[in-house]
């Protein structure tokens, strides 16, 4: 199982011109300052999914460039390639296998001032935190995502057009974060968004650790829908206990999910063997408001309770394995998944 | 396992871990130093962890290495995807680069 947004977009990198588009954008970027060295980031992983009794493999490969332009200007750009080989249908032996190969944003950031930043070009929505901070391979403690992960995010989990964002106040006791966006309708192969407005406010409590936020968004073609949406982090101050959560109600549906993650320092560091270990829990609700489907959420109502442990070894590599265990009304399932990812990051040439 | 003992079970796990965390977190010890130059280090190094746990730890591990000649791109790259403020990114690109 995949985040939701890489099941969207059409395919991209696969035309020359672009290839050879970021590769005139690096070499115009081989003498950048010191410390603004074009970089190439992203993850690879193998991961495998066990539904219902069959089995998925999935290898893919998600590169993340960022190429800073002056002292206020940065191109950054997330692609994703996969394969897929899953059991073919019916009594047949052997696997079915497809590629997908995707742009899953490419945005200009110019900031303006120190609370401004202007963005332009295709960019994540900033509904709720999943789409935008936790869908990276080489983020996430699941390999996919939650039940709601679509709910917001309006169809692609990408906008084309205009964000303004940034820290609105920033005190040593709370700071406040803003992220104002619109959309609008483009249908072509490469960047496929809809006709969109809404936004994000964050408050973050640091001495309590403690992130509230709320998000809005108004899908503005077809049937006009509002989505709204809430979140709340907590990590208390020195322990390795996080917890995520998010609510999100939409015209047909709604749900929730709250993760909780767990690594301790008590036995050597987060660096030894035991503290390398992570256990993961997710508890994930959707509900049905109608019967109308147009927000990618299950048919009925769905409950998901995912257990994982996670183990984290050195050279920015994970081992991420889960089990869940889905009730609806349409059957319950087992899901069990494995995989391995290792994240990368390093300049995008050599230099002294 | 039926879905209406999912939130109880959910509820009670993350009671325990949170009360093992509460029970096992500990203030971070003072640093010794030796003069005012190294103490102006320490204080800086000091603040680039806090504000490196508050803000890059929240969603991902901590990158075990890389090279200096990206760390302000990837400030910048964070100031636009976390909501860094100017004052965090200045600190942060002194912490990566002491």
């Amino acid at each position: 199982m995949l985040p939701p947004i890489t099941k969207f977009r059409g395919s991209t990198l696969t035309r020359p011109a672009s290839l050879i588009a970021c590769l005139a954008v690096l070499f115009a970027l081989r003498y950048g300052a010191a410390q603004n060295t074009p970089l190439l980031s992203g993850g690879v992983g193998f991961f495998t999914s066990t539904n219902s009794g069959q089995t998925s493999y999935q290898p893919l490969f998600e590169p993340l460039l960022d190429a800073p332009i002056g002292p206020h200007f940065l191109i950054e750009s997330r692609a994703i390639l996969l394969e897929s080989l899953s059991p073919k249908g019916g009594d047949q032996a052997g696997y079915d296998h497809s590629h997908f190969i995707s742009l899953t944003y490419l945005q200009g950031d110019y900031i303006l001032s120190s609370h401004v930043t202007v963005v332009g070009g295709t960019f994540l929505i900033p509904f709720n935190t999943y789409n935008d901070r936790l869908s990276p391979i080489w983020i996430g403690n699941f390999q996919g995502g939650p039940l709601t992960a679509n709910l917001g995010s309006l169809s692609t989990g990408a906008g084309t057009g205009g964000m303004l964002s940034g820290s609105a106040i920033s005190r040593r006791k709370y700071s406040v974060s803003y992220n104002s966006f619109f959309s609008s309708r483009v249908d072509n192969s490469y960047f496929q968004s809809d006709r969109s407005g809404g936004g994000r406010a964050s408050l973050y409590l640091p001495d309590r650790r403690l992130e509230i936020g709320l998000s809005y968004d108004r899908l503005l073609q077809g049937t006009r829908e509002n989505f709204y949406g809430a979140h709340l982090w907590w990590e208390p101050k020195d322990s390795g206990f996080k917890l995520r959560s998010e609510f999100a109600r939409g015209h047909h549906a709604q749900g929730y999910w709250i993760e909780t993650t767990y690594r301790t320092d008590a036995f050597g560091g987060l660096d030894s063997f035991v503290g390398r270990f992570q256990p993961v829990f997710r508890m994930n609700q959707s509900f049905r408001r109608d019967t109308v489907v147009s927000d990618g959420l299950p048919l009925v109502n769905t409950q998901r309770a995912d257990f994982g442990l996670n183990y984290n070894l050195p050279h920015n590599t994970r081992i991420l394995t889960s089990y869940s265990r889905q009730f609806s009304s349409t059957g319950n399932s087992n899901i069990w998944q494995t995989g391995i990812v290792y994240r990368f990051l390093f300049p995008a040439w050599k230099g002294n | 396992m039926n879905s209406k003992y999912l939130l109880p079970v959910f509820v009670a796990l993350a009671s325990a871990a949170f009360l093992q965390a509460v029970a096992q977190s500990n203030p971070p010890a003072a640093q010794k130093t030796n003069g005012p130059a190294v103490a102006q280090v320490s204080q800086q190094q000091d603040e680039g962890t806090r504000i490196f746990q508050q803000n890059c730890s929240r969603c991902h591990n901590t990158p075990q290495g890389f090279s200096p000649r990206i760390s302000g791109t990837i400030l910048r790259h964070m100031r636009v995807r976390a909501s860094l403020s100017k004052h965090d990114e200045e600190v942060l690109l002194r912490f990566f680069n002491p």
